[in-house]
């Protein structure tokens, strides 16, 4: 039966309920942000973010043990820490944005390195930088969900002015001031989505439910909204489809998620409608006008 | 009543003076058009008085005009062409006078969107990406968006390069339409012909004022070669400038 293969876990295993739950407010929090961070030309600004939240999370595990709390705050400290350091560094110097993160980030994940090698290898740090969504407790599920919460009021405040700020900075300025203050609160939220996605998915890969479903709906949808709604929906079902592959087959979730999320990927650079690659090599009759 | 008053202003990047030392105003209605070389300052003045950019020596005052009474359109390469935004969105920005970051826009803003896109010759195109648009029609639309600012002062940095004679031609009318309305226009043009027929004021600038006033005394042989043999600042070892404000 279908079901079985579909609904069972959910329906038998409390624990997958909760998983599933966490991966759709990873899906409502995080989507957006990537669509933003494609618009922005800083899909890598994720990535390196990520491996910045690292070493945070890593200290917050060595003075409080595997708490999530301190483990989060870690994180979020860490991340803001190398987002803002970057932001001021850029504003303030002619440096460009990417090379003040990539210096800000590689310097937090080596004092990553160095604080998980001070414990040698300890399986349960391990845990905490590839995740575990199937671990998700209540705790885990009310920081997550609050989290997404949080990101996606936020969002809907700062939507516009940055929304501009990216289209046309000349104009925001011309208008309204300076647009900086907006894209330090981005970077905040971009941050927090990664604090919320570092449980369930670890460090590392709560950066591809953020990118992959982001870029992928780059390749159907041709506006901002459009984009944000159809990236909520593929993170959620991403997340959705991997954690019943990882069910089926006894996979780590985390991992089976973002490659799935990846497959989404491709089949959209194949097959998507807006600029993918089967429309470049078949092209249509062209029109009269 | 002046508009906006240059007192003795110096702009400019790292210590290199882009426009320096600087007097004198733009009177409320006037049209003036800002000429000169690349690299004469001409759109470091515009983002000077917009505030963009704060003077390294002197003042400009904007008589009674406050920030938002200014409207500002930047040279062409400043914004993202590729952006998923429809026409009439972009277009609609120009009420954030009203709406705020945060509010909406109502239904009439959409409709004087509709109007002014129809006033541009874009009627029809609101829902269309603006990466569809070609690069005329991506002016029309900024100029669409200016109409709705509806502001005293209207900058213009370049509105007109790479623009084709038809749409340029569309687009100068609603600029002399907004001089019949007494809106100050400073615009920062490279076309001499344009200039001489449709600005009564010019100021020809190469660093430093090379002239400024009626647009048939300033564009003279003898200016126009003078601003021409300017060198463009930029050299380290130059010595610190000490002439003081009078």
């Amino acid at each position: 039966m279908m079901a079985d293969i579909f609904l069972d876990p959910f329906t038998h295993f409390e624990f997958m309920r909760r998983a599933l739950i966490a991966c759709l407010a990873l899906a409502l929090g995080s989507g957006p942000v990537g669509v933003f961070l494609v618009l922005r030309r800083m899909s890598l600004v994720g990535d390196a973010l990520s491996h910045a939240i690292m070493p945070g999370a890593a200290a917050g595990f060595l003075i409080a043990g595997l708490s999530l709390p301190a483990m989060s705050l870690g994180g979020f400290v860490a991340g803001l820490c190398v987002a803002l350091l970057s932001g001021i560094v850029t504003r303030l110097t002619r440096q460009r944005e990417d090379a003040s993160f990539a210096a800000f980030y590689l310097m937090s994940l080596a004092a990553g390195v160095l604080i998980v090698s001070m414990r040698g290898s300890n399986v349960d740090l391990m845990h905490v930088l590839f995740g575990t969504i199937l671990a998700v407790d209540d705790l885990s599920l009310l920081l997550v969900a609050g989290i997404a919460s949080v990101s996606t009021l936020l969002f809907s405040l700062i939507y516009r002015p940055l929304v501009v700020e990216c289209f046309d900075p000349g104009f925001l300025r011309s208008v309204h001031g300076r647009g900086s203050v907006y894209h330090m609160a981005f970077l905040v939220i971009v941050v927090l989505n990664l604090v919320a996605g570092f449980q369930a998915l670890g460090t590392l890969m709560a950066v591809g439910l953020m990118m992959l479903p982001a870029a992928a709906s780059r390749f159907w949808a041709r506006e901002v909204w459009s984009l944000g709604l159809l990236s909520i929906a593929l993170a959620f079902l991403s997340g959705y489809a991997g954690l019943v592959i990882s069910f089926r087959h006894n996979l780590p979730s985390g991992p089976a998620i973002v490659l799935f999320a990846g497959a989404i990927y491709v089949f959209s650079f194949v097959f998507g409608s807006n600029g993918g690659l089967i429309g470049a090599l078949l092209p249509r009759r062209h029109l009269q006008a | 009543m002046n508009a906006i008053r240059l007192t003795d202003v110096t702009l400019g990047y790292d210590r290199h003076p882009a426009v320096h030392h600087i007097d004198g105003h733009f009177e409320d209605g006037s049209m003036t058009a800002v000429i000169g070389p690349n690299g004469a300052g001409k759109s470091t003045l515009l983002k000077g008085i917009m505030g963009l950019l704060p003077p390294l020596t002197g003042a400009i005052t904007l008589d009674g005009a406050t920030c938002g009474d200014i409207a500002y359109l930047p040279q062409q390469a400043d914004i993202d062409r590729e952006f998923p935004l429809s026409v009439l969105d972009v277009v609609l920005l120009g009420a954030w006078k009203w709406t705020g970051p945060f509010g909406g826009a109502t239904r009439a803003m959409r409709q004087q969107a509709e109007e002014a896109l129809r006033a541009v010759g874009l009627e029809g195109f609101g829902k269309r990406q603006i990466a569809a648009l070609s690069a005329g029609q991506r002016q029309r639309m900024l100029f669409a968006r200016l109409l709705l600012q509806d502001c005293r002062v209207i900058l213009l940095d370049e509105p007109f390069t790479a623009i084709d004679a038809r749409t340029t031609a569309d687009l100068l009318a609603l600029v002399n339409h907004w001089h019949e309305e007494r809106r100050t226009i400073i615009a920062v043009l490279h076309d001499f012909v344009q200039v001489r027929r449709n600005f009564p004021q010019t100021l020809l600038l190469a660093r430093e004022t090379i002239g400024w006033g009626a647009t048939a005394e300033v564009l003279t042989a003898e200016n126009l070669l003078a601003a021409q043999n300017m060198c463009e600042a930029g050299d380290d070892r130059a010595p610190p400038c000490r002439r003081s404000a009078s």
